[in-house]
């Protein structure tokens, strides 16, 4: 499993980008494993919707599972990645690069903290088989 | 009866298992409410069972020994001896839910046609496996939009010439979800339904030809909810279909119905078939079975269920509906059926419909003492205000071996001595104009 | 070899069925409605037969071989229920003529409440759901009004234990509720200690299957009953597996306030393919008045002389009407059918079967998999299909791999709670022989799983098509096999 050290992580798989007060989110490695062959991403948020920690921001689908994913921190959101549609196996291929999904201007940068480092996230992955 | 156990294999598989006897099984269920003495007639030989139901189904008086101007939502058609005959085939009606593709492709593939042939019949670019009937495909149609719009919009404008069963079932679907508004204006024109599209409208929902049997063009009123922001469900007969412009043509959204007169027996009112179509970009928000085409292994052609992640037993309590199985043997009749008339059939069938409906309004409006009420074209139901209250007419008629229309003025309070009449291909000149001159007896009575 | 499809047999001009020229005079037609064009196709009738009669041929079914599925009771369907129904004073009656028309209907509709009462042990039920999730829908809706109507809005949640049927959690948010899961504990049944602790007053109530999923009926569960009454929620029973208990338990009389019955499972009546089925809602006398629009019952009991008039009476709370018409009639008189051959006597005997059946499948099974749950099964159990010394081996394998013997797989992964599952219902139809050729063939997989694991990746090699590509169809979405050009 793959757990960039320069990322934080929520419990939720989501990862976070952190630059200046601009987070980039997309989904761990692991999610991405575990939904196994992506075909379908669904956006639910906007260029300048202002959303809150915890709010689902997209809903993914693999042949055989879905899940939503929650926005692991609050603010605005500054771009979105839609090419994804035309080619949700990003997902599968490159996470942590290409398959970014929002930017987002956070409104309370504090809350990064509650996030985890790649080794506690490592570790809670470890926990779940 | 139909266990085949012999005594000997009892013992021998009670052995195995190292019981006694059956009864040690159950030790399990609380003592005092095992094994509860079950009061029913006692069992009946297959002779037996057969004569007694034969006794109760003469005891109906059936469609094909009387004359049915009685439609409303189910229709008498004639269904082809071919379609009965495939539909006995133990492959298909024994069968289950197509969930091994591999051993299932007679079911899947049957879909995926049923799929076609209601896309093309309605001008849709997608369809599901089918829905339980026409009201629980209109009740699923606004649970569609209520996700589509992720619960922001909920309200639901009906148009009153809708099934009133139809608005019944959505009412009951929705009428406990505290946010959700379900609303009907007094008028069913495009100008009186549009003036309750708001920007917190889901949906906006019609019928074609609509409950009165009138056929309207619903484009401006597409165009109207569309500018709003809200998704428009066309609830339409499929055999009127045959021969009318597809509801795709007005823009809607949604279509759906329900496809009983495609082949179906009207069994006293079940089991139907749920048809529902919709655009491409709302395919993820249909609940109910979608098949695929896709290849095997080795690249053959093959059929598998698909979209699966939006349905009940993975999406669980996130699930667009927690529908888990289809029509599948109703669809199966009705793509045979489908199939058999093709394109000439069901054209012809649906003419033969209107032709007749139009023949029969025609003599009824010139008996004296009754009015055709429809002022717009209508396929093959129309209203027919009567000198005297529906219900005697219709004993009446009972009396003379003819099933009457429908008493509106249950649905409708306004539409007093109206009755609705459907006439399809299953009546002839001879019955019509029977059935007209009884209408003319009751009125001098 | 690929069957064509409709649209690619189809010929133009060719016809498959023609009408007689009208009868009347032509009528105008309202041109500014006529379509252009009816894309559909165009076949002969031995065509169209041919053609379906290859796709049946390309289906398994109950009719070809031993369908072990787990919680869908793929038993026998008897052909007389077919002749039954298709009888022409019940298949050519119109649903909404004049009831002292379709008396012999409303008898068989009355005749079947009241033997489902006599069986489930409730005073009330309702025929009109279509289908099993249908009905739980129905009952949820049915919770819902019963806690408003006490003006009781704050009961929001609904308790799901993890060995409960997938849809029940669909069907509870439908109903706005919120589902709340309850863990199973070790010998598969609902964990007490947990179930306190979530029963509050906000609580609306449980959906409880029971015999679950795993197989098993609750050891405790007057006690998980009780504990939910006296929070004020209310039970709902889902009776999907109630095929264990015909004649053996009756759930109104355990304590349960709502038992949907799914009449393709235990009645008899074909699954069709994936339906019609019929899923009546049976209910506590407290209950009653909240059924949904409408029910059978006697109008005028009639004298000496009259024989009662049957009619449709409509409960005072009701719920509503929640489809067309009076619910699937076709499936009803097919089970009405099923039940008044059996009697009551014979009813006990399919579930001691059905549970004699399970039972011995599983004993001779236990060696070869993993039981979790080792503990007497009612009509149906769980193994895992899966060895550690297999590592590669997924339950998904060894389902592909029975169809290479002929056999339909169980239902695999489902529940979720064990791991790579494999859920086995064999029903009362199935003689010991062929209970003992599937146990083989289970056996021998078993060991190809250790020895060629490759012969089960592989599989099946022995159907029309071999393991399709899901991914490809989900991601390229082709749903319709012909479409007129723009």
């Amino acid at each position: 499993m793959n757990t960039p050290a320069n990322l934080r992580y929520a419990k939720t798989d989501e990862w976070v980008k952190v630059d200046g007060n601009i987070a980039t989110v997309g989904i761990s490695d692991y999610a991405q494993d575990q939904l196994s062959d992506i075909v379908f991403i669904e956006f639910n948020r906007e260029i300048d919707d202002v959303i809150t920690k915890g709010d689902a921001l997209a809903t993914i689908e693999s042949v055989k599972a879905a899940a939503d994913v929650n926005a692991p921190i609050s603010g605005k959101v500054l771009e979105v990645n839609e090419g994804l549609s035309d080619i949700p196996e990003t997902l599968n291929d490159d996470p942590y690069e290409k398959a970014w999904l929002y930017k987002i201007e956070m409104s309370k940068p504090d809350e990064v903290n509650e996030l985890m480092d790649a080794a506690a996230y490592d570790q809670y992955c470890e926990g779940r088989h | 009866m139909f266990t085949p156990h012999t005594d000997g294999e009892r013992q021998e598989m009670l052995k195995a298992i190292g019981k006694k006897n059956v009864a040690e099984l159950f030790n399990v269920i609380p003592e005092a409410f095992r094994f509860p003495e079950i009061e029913l007639p006692d069992s009946l030989s297959e002779m037996e069972a057969l004569q007694q139901f034969s006794e109760w189904a003469e005891a109906n008086n059936a469609c094909g020994d009387m004359s049915c101007f009685l439609g409303a939502g189910a229709y008498h058609h004639y269904i082809p001896a071919a379609v009965d005959f495939l539909l006995h085939r133990g492959d298909f009606f024994t069968a289950y839910t197509p969930y091994q593709p591999e051993i299932s492709q007679g079911t899947l593939q049957a879909i995926f046609e049923f799929q076609s042939l209601i896309i093309n019949l309605t001008g849709m670019e997608v369809a599901n496996a089918s829905h339980y009937d026409g009201a629980t495909a209109a009740a699923e149609a606004c649970v569609s939009a209520y996700h589509h719009f992720r619960g922001t919009r909920s309200k639901f404008v009906l148009s009153p010439l809708l099934n009133p069963q139809y608005r019944e079932t959505v009412r009951t679907y929705f009428g406990l979800l505290e946010d959700a508004q379900i609303v009907e204006p007094e008028n069913s024109d495009s100008d009186s339904l549009s003036a309750l599209i708001d920007d917190q409208t889901a949906l906006v929902m019609v019928q074609y030809p609509d409950f009165l049997g009138n056929i309207m063009d619903w484009s401006s009123l597409t165009r109207t909810a569309h500018e709003k922001g809200a998704l428009v469900a066309v609830c339409a007969n499929p055999i009127a279909l045959g021969m009318l412009k597809p509801p795709a043509e007005f823009g809607a959204d949604f279509v759906l119905g329900e496809g009983q007169p495609l082949g179906i027996p009207m069994s006293f009112g079940g089991p139907y078939l749920g048809f529902f179509a919709a655009r491409k970009e709302l395919v993820r928000k249909i609940s109910g079975r979608i098949v695929g085409e896709t290849v095997d292994k080795d690249g053959r052609r093959g059929y598998v269920l698909t979209l699966t992640a939006r349905e009940q037993h993975i999406r669980r309590e996130k699930a667009t509906s927690n529908i888990c199985s289809n029509q599948g043997l109703m669809a199966l009749a009705a793509t045979i059926y489908m199939s058999l008339l093709g394109k000439s059939g069901l054209r012809k069938v649906a003419e033969l419909c209107y032709q007749k409906a139009h023949y029969a309004a025609d003599l009824i409006k010139r008996i004296k003492g009754y009015r055709l009420v429809n002022d717009h074209p209508f396929f093959h139901e129309f209203v027919i205000e009567c000198p005297t209250a529906v219900s005697a007419i219709n004993e009446h008629l009972l009396e003379h071996g003819i099933i009457g229309g429908l008493d509106l003025e249950k649905h409708y309070p306004s539409m007093k001595n109206c009755m609705l009449i459907a006439v399809t291909e299953m009546n002839s000149k001879a019955e019509i104009e029977t059935f007209a001159e009884i209408l003319a007896e009751v009125a001098h009575d | 070899m690929t069957e064509p499809t409709i649209y690619e047999l189809s010929s133009a001009g060719r016809k498959g069925f023609t009408f007689a020229e009208p009868d009347v005079p032509a009528f105008p037609l309202p041109d500014e409605f006529i379509r252009k064009d009816l894309p559909l196709p165009e076949l002969s009738e031995l065509d169209v037969v041919r053609h379906f009669t290859h796709l049946s041929q390309k289906n398994y079914s109950i009719d070809s071989g031993f369908y072990p599925l787990g919680s869908c009771t793929m038993k026998y369907n008897p052909r007389i229920n077919e002749v039954v129904a298709r009888l022409n004073g019940f298949a050519q009656v119109h649903p909404l003529q004049p009831i002292e028309t379709v008396q012999g209907s409303l008898v068989v509709m009355y005749m079947l409440q009241e033997a489902l009462k006599e069986i489930s042990g409730f005073p009330a039920i309702s025929l009109q759901p279509a289908a099993g999730a249908h009905g739980e829908l129905v009952g949820v809706l049915i919770m819902r009004a019963y806690h408003l109507s006490h003006g009781d809005a704050k009961r929001k949640k609904i308790l799901l234990p993890d060995s409960a049927h997938g849809t029940n959690p669909a069907s509870s948010s439908m109903a706005g509720f919120e589902a709340v899961h309850l863990p199973s504990d070790a010998r598969g049944n609902v964990d007490l200690a947990k179930l306190k602790e979530l029963c509050d007053d906000t609580i609306a109530g449980l959906m409880l299957t029971n015999p679950n999923t795993l197989g098993l009926f609750d050891e405790h569960v007057l006690e998980v009953i009780d504990i939910v009454h006296k929070a004020g929620g209310l039970v709902y029973g889902d009776g999907a597996n109630l095929n264990a208990l015909l004649g053996i338990t009756r759930p109104g009389d355990l304590g349960f306030d709502i038992l949907h019955i799914n009449l393709h499972k235990t009645f008899s009546t074909p699954h069709g393919g994936g339906g019609p089925g019929s899923g009546p809602l049976a209910v506590a006398e407290h209950l009653a008045d909240f059924l949904p629009d409408p029910l059978v019952d006697i109008i005028d009991p009639g004298d000496e002389e009259t024989p009662p008039l049957y009619g449709f009476i409509h409960p005072k709370k009701s719920i509503g009407r929640i489809k067309s018409f009076h619910g699937h009639f076709g499936i009803i008189v097919r089970a009405l059918t099923y039940i008044l051959m059996q009697g009551a006597e014979g009813l006990r005997d399919v579930s001691e079967m059905a549970v004699l059946n399970a039972n011995y499948l599983m004993a001779l099974l236990k060696g070869s998999y993993h039981l979790p749950y080792d503990r007497d099964c009612m009509h149906e159990f769980v193994l895992e299909g899966v060895w550690p010394e297999a590592p590669d081996i997924h339950a998904l394998d060894v389902a592909k791999r029975l169809m290479d013997y002929g056999l339909h797989p169980p239902t695999n992964y489902f529940p979720l709670i064990v791991n790579e599952a494999l859920m086995i219902e064999p029903t009362e139809s199935e003689s010991k022989q062929t209970l003992d050729y599937f146990a083989d063939a289970m056996r021998k997989i078993a060991k190809e799983a250790h020895e060629q694991p490759e012969l089960l990746h592989e599989a099946p090699h022995a159907t029309p098509v071999g393991r399709l590509d899901e991914v490809k169809a989900a991601k390229d979405l082709v749903l319709c096999c012909w479409r007129p050009e723009e």
